[in-house]
């Protein structure tokens, strides 16, 4: 479904991301790990067309979409949620969602319609399989973080995706919320058949769930494979800190 | 933002009620008083349309006014030196400050913020400078006076209802934009420009479209301050005009839709009863403003409706 080769970016003469490569099959689930500033933020921005990069290619679904606009990538069905949370601070949890909504439905130039009568029924069902429902009046910005990170969540679902990137999708998040988020990933995975793309700190989150995991180095990606493979191969035990277990990065 | 159908009923009671109020208030009024109403709903048109841009879109439109002044020159420049019908006039202004604003909407919406609102001015102004300038089409800074407005909206009292419905219409349908689709995706713009570009919304095409509406309705404004005041002048471009207009968004409250119209009433009166004892009314405005910065930061509108949401709903808070 997706596939990266030997994707460059230099900013000012520094290589965050050198030579990264991925593959990703339809309905997988696909961690990216690897120490900080090893380029998984700056790979994933320049996967969504964020930032356009030096040399390489991306291809999604077949298709070319290297150096296309983030606006026009999404509308392909490659969407993301963000590191940081990234949503519409003063509409309410609805809004953000049927912003989103309307933005697939291409009604981004609608005029004349009332816009409180459309799309509810889509965002009402989104909100209620992330668990939002309650809050759906609220202002988004009075939320608390862990909501806002579902929040998050919740509208790259309104753009109805086939691949979902995910950045740090549980970043810093309490115990409790990292689990809610984690069994949120594995219904979109298992019921709803998507396909995910994400980075990772919490290693035990990333052995919970990704069939496959990438692992990048200084801008390299030095590994692909199963979780398994991964966690036996020496390469990926001297990245973290010269040769330790993996678990304890 | 609970869309039930109860409030919308109770919205458009309301807003019939006040309609009705200012149909049969001229009848009460001096002349002067109507002429200063008038002005007032031409004004807050004018605010309004710029809140389009500010408060919906979040985009810093510095340079509001030449819009308005551009519609107002259309207008003045098509009743005096031209046979044409006057409803030509009255079309014509509108789509001149639309297009006005395509030509400076798709130079400036590639900068982003303080840039966007920086060379707004610098455009804007050469647009001042050129009505300025050509005496031999404009009159330069003597304007133009005695503009034969249509008879049917040459009096007072008729000016004023022209001016009332022209603003209720309008009104209308800048509400009806900013629930729409369209409206509900520029505020999201508004409040994430790099998100709404993640959920496949083309920002710039978005806020130039944004500025487009905002700019029609300057238009209007414009030929309505034709109507109201028969004369035009170079200041109604000038980039001082931009910031009163910009400063009554704020004092009315940018968030709300209804507010920048308030702003421009306490602008107009302030200006007008002040103006009369100083003509450094201007003092007064920045002691206003300093208090609104510090007590009424959402505006007075703003202030109002969050009070009057957190008395019904003690969970309710605005961030």
């Amino acid at each position: 479904m997706l596939q990266v080769k030997s994707l460059t970016k230099n900013f000012d003469g520094f290589m965050a991301v050198n030579g990264a490569g991925l593959s990703l099959e339809k309905g997988q689930v696909i961690a990216v790990i690897g120490p900080n500033g090893a380029g998984k933020t700056t790979l994933f921005n320049l996967i969504t067309g964020q930032l356009a990069p030096t040399s390489g290619t991306i291809r999604f679904k077949g298709e070319d979409i290297t150096g296309i606009p983030p606006y026009a990538i999404v509308r392909k069905g490659l969407c993301r949620s963000y590191q940081v949370v990234n949503i519409f601070n003063r509409l309410t949890v609805f809004e953000n969602v049927q912003v989103a909504v309307l933005s697939r439905r291409k009604h981004t130039f609608n005029l004349f319609s009332n816009a409180r009568r459309m799309a509810v029924n889509e965002t009402s069902r989104i909100l209620e399989s992330v668990g939002l429902k309650d809050m759906a009046h609220s202002i988004s910005g009075s939320l608390s973080h862990g909501d806002q990170k579902v929040l998050e969540i919740a509208i790259s679902l309104g753009n109805r995706p086939e691949l979902l990137i995910m950045d740090e999708p549980t970043a810093g998040m309490s115990p409790e919320e990292t689990e809610v988020t984690l069994s949120l990933m594995k219904k979109l995975s298992d019921e709803m058949g998507l396909t995910i793309l994400f980075c990772e700190h919490d290693m035990n989150m990333v052995f919970a769930i990704a069939h496959e995991i990438m692992v990048m180095q200084q801008g390299k990606s030095i590994i692909q494979g199963k979780p398994d493979a991964v966690r036996v191969d020496k390469q990926v035990q001297e990245a973290y800190l010269g040769g330790d277990d993996i678990c304890y990065a | 933002m609970s869309a039930s159908p109860k409030t919308d009923w109770k919205k458009l009671i309301w807003a019939l009620m006040g309609v009705a109020v200012f149909f049969v208030l001229p009848n009460f009024l001096s002349r002067f008083s109507i002429y200063l109403m008038a002005l007032i709903f031409t004004t807050g048109l004018l605010a309004t349309s710029l809140n389009m841009v500010l408060g919906y879109g979040g985009m810093y439109q510095f340079h509001h006014a030449v819009f308005y002044g551009f519609g107002a020159y259309t207008t003045a420049l098509f009743l005096t030196k031209t046979g044409l019908p006057g409803w030509v006039a009255f079309v014509c202004a509108p789509l001149a400050s639309a297009l006005l604003s395509l030509l400076i909407g798709l130079i400036c919406v590639r900068l982003s913020k303080l840039y966007f609102g920086m060379f707004q001015i610098s455009l804007g102004s050469l647009v001042w400078a050129i009505i300025y300038r050509w005496y031999s089409f404009t009159h330069g800074d003597d304007g133009i006076h005695g503009i034969p407005v249509p008879d049917l909206i040459a009096s007072g009292k008729s000016a004023y209802y022209f001016a009332l419905i022209v603003l209720v219409v309008c009104l209308m349908i800048m509400y009806r934009i900013v629930e729409s689709p369209f409206g509900r995706i520029f505020q999201g713009v508004r409040d994430n420009p790099e998100r709404s570009e993640a959920v496949g919304v083309n920002v710039r095409k978005h806020q130039l479209v944004g500025m487009i509406i905002g700019g029609t309705f300057a238009g209007v404004a414009g030929s309505l301050f034709v109507v109201v005041e028969g004369s035009v002048f170079p200041d109604l471009l000038f980039w001082t005009l931009s910031l009163e207009i910009l400063i009554m968004c704020l004092l009315g409250g940018w968030f709300t839709f209804l507010g920048p119209l308030f702003g421009a009433a306490i602008i107009v009166l302030l200006r007008t009863f002040v103006g009369i004892y100083t003509e450094y009314w201007t003092i007064v405005l920045g002691i206003v403003l300093m208090l609104l910065i510090f007590f009424l930061p959402e505006g007075v509108l703003g202030y109002i409706i969050t009070r009057y949401r957190s008395r019904r709903n003690p969970k309710f808070q605005e961030g």
